[in-house]
């Protein structure tokens, strides 16, 4: 096995452990989705009626776009295990082993792509349970889970690279509920974008997380335009490969400041 | 011999133009160990980061094991195990899943990996704590297991930053023991950074005094204390003194050097401490100044560190790193 991938091996090992020792990990970060998909989705249920909406029940609607929101907000979290790590000097043990940088980064975007399957499971679940349907089936669902992954990657990584650099859980709390909440309401994860105000469609053509829910959504509707999915899936495998390159680069601005 | 550790002229300034590291040269030779002391703020962490790959020089050579610390990192890691001062031990993996981690890194794997793991554990003690959380142990064995990870690929150089530092006395000991056989049957260089001076007297065959950046002394701490030629004398006076008048009561005895006075308390250096202290004794007493005990002692490590940064050990430990310092009257 070559170095990179036995160090990322070991150090996925490292962080799935962590987190099969504190399960209630995941049940905390299904709480807001939830809330969101069985209140939000009962609350605005009527809003599939308005004309040029284009789906028949917003619970089938909301259902992808809540787990993209979910795998955006855990990815967001991701730099508070980094935080951690290196306010306990884990970090600094790792840097002078011979471990590749980039492992250190993929361990917890590996770990990142587990909680989002195991929370999408969950949510897609619920949303069945309430009467959703999906007539895309389990390939539809399976790139729901894949955009939602594709979509985390590069913020988890960003999440990772801000730790690295400012080192304060403050900071990343605050880049989180900077950034990610208004991506999340410039995008089509609650709303049809032919709705939306003109410059938010604008936005949103250019935001990873309408790609994300774009992907999903017309993967689980009954005729797949795979084109659109393909292209989608395309750009958030492009901004991630940037995303992770540009992240792993903290560390050495990291150990330049030390 | 062959040198283990060589340290040419190093510079380290942090952001915001603070000067760590000054030009700090010393040399570690191979199974030997080397203390760094001084106190907090001296530098010694900031070297031992530097040396062990983690931080970057602004200017100077670290040599590692026979390979540059800057330009053969990588080579240097494969050489070094190092404990750091806050620990690097991962508090929700077991012992053995720490050591075991740590093993994969270096690339060992399989039934060696194992059997070095168990080879450590019980050598350390931790072989029936081993399948517990980090997070359960006791700070002794928190920090003899981050000793352990240190250790598992067989480095030939180990560096340890201030290993002792919040440990109670007993277990103190316990760490001194394990850190001198380490030296003596591995045949492994250790760098040791210690604020203990008692510390630093017994485990280094070695050391360099650090202060500000800078090595104010280096040498064995026998050598040291021997160039100081001569005893300590210690008087505690009834009340402190004006600025000057011990020095100019003082100046007319012969044998008495080396003068420091700090609050009411007085140091100085005698040729032959026993034979001097009537002569000093009188003499304060016609300059007015009542005494209220008075030692003679041979030269610890806190007289060299006095002698060489004209302040007592105690005084610097306590300092500001950004380096407010006590007032001392100081007269040589």
């Amino acid at each position: 096995m070559p170095t990179s991938l036995a160090h990322t091996w070991y150090m996925t090992l490292r962080q799935l452990r962590n987190l099969m020792r504190q399960p209630w990990y995941i049940a905390l970060t299904l709480f807001q989705p939830i809330i969101y998909l069985l209140l939000f989705g009962a609350l605005f249920a009527k809003v599939v009626e308005i004309p040029g909406f284009g789906s028949a029940s917003y619970i089938s609607f909301l259902a992808p776009g809540v787990v993209v929101m979910t795998a955006l907000f855990s990815a967001g979290w991701t730099g508070m295990g980094m935080v951690n790590d290196l306010d306990r000097g884990v970090m600094d043990r790792f840097l002078i082993t011979p471990v590749r940088r980039g492992a250190l980064m993929m361990g917890t975007l590996v770990q990142l792509a587990v909680v989002i399957v195991i929370q999408a499971a969950i949510i897609l679940g619920l949303a069945l349970l309430r009467g959703a349907s999906f007539p895309g089936g389990l390939a539809g669902v399976a790139v729901v889970v894949l955009a939602a992954i594709l979509l985390a990657a590069p913020f988890g990584a960003l999440s990772n690279g801000v730790a690295l650099l400012v080192r304060k859980e403050e900071t990343v709390i605050a880049a989180v509920n900077f950034v990610l909440l208004p991506l999340i309401f410039l995008s089509g994860v609650f709303m049809a974008q032919s709705l939306m105000p003109h410059w938010m469609q604008s936005v949103a053509r250019v935001n990873p997380v309408n790609w994300a829910v774009t992907a999903g959504r017309a993967a689980v509707g009954a005729s797949v335009d795979w084109g659109v999915v393909w292209s989608r899936l395309g750009l958030l495998a492009g901004f991630a490969l940037v995303c992770a390159l540009l992240a792993t680069q903290a560390f050495r601005v990291y150990q330049r400041s030390i | 011999m062959t040198e283990a550790i060589g340290v040419e002229g190093l510079v380290k300034i942090y952001p915001k133009g603070v000067t760590a590291l000054d030009g700090v040269s010393f040399d570690v030779r191979e199974g030997t160990i080397f203390g760094l002391l001084g106190p907090n703020g001296a530098g010694k962490s900031t070297t031992v980061k530097i040396l062990t790959t983690l931080s970057r020089p602004d200017a100077g050579l670290a040599r590692v094991a026979g390979a540059d610390v800057v330009r053969h990192a990588h080579r240097v890691r494969r050489s070094i195990g190092a404990v750091a001062q806050k620990s690097g031990v991962d508090r929700e993996a077991t012992g053995r899943e720490n050591l075991m981690l740590q093993g994969h890194l270096y690339g060992i794997d399989g039934g060696t990996l194992r059997a070095r793991v168990g080879e450590l554990l019980n050598r350390f003690g931790l072989a029936e704590a081993a399948d517990r959380v980090a997070r359960t142990y006791s700070g002794g064995m928190q920090r003899r297991l981050d000793i352990a990870m240190g250790l598992v690929h067989r480095p030939s150089v180990l560096f340890l930053d201030e290993p002792t530092t919040g440990l109670d006395p007993a277990v103190r000991a316990d760490m001194w023991q394990m850190i001198a056989g380490l030296a003596a049957d591995e045949g492994l260089a250790i760098l040791l950074t210690t604020h203990y001076l008692e510390e630093a007297d017994r485990l280094a065959a070695r050391l360099a005094i650090l202060e500000r950046g800078r090595v104010a002394a280096e040498g064995t701490p026998e050598g040291l204390k021997a160039e100081l030629r001569g005893d300590a004398v210690h008087v505690e006076l009834t009340e402190t003194p004006h600025d000057g008048r011990v020095q100019a009561a003082l100046r007319p005895v012969p044998g008495v050097r080396e003068v420091v006075v700090d609050g009411r308390a007085l140091r100085a250096r005698a040729d032959d401490g026993a034979r001097a202290v009537p002569a000093v004794l009188q003499s304060l007493e016609a300059g007015g100044l009542a005494v209220d005990s008075v030692t003679v002692a041979r030269p610890s490590l806190d007289d060299v560190y006095l002698r060489y940064t004209g302040r007592r050990f105690g005084d610097a430990a306590e300092a500001s790193p950004n380096g407010k310092d006590p007032a001392l009257a100081t007269a040589r």
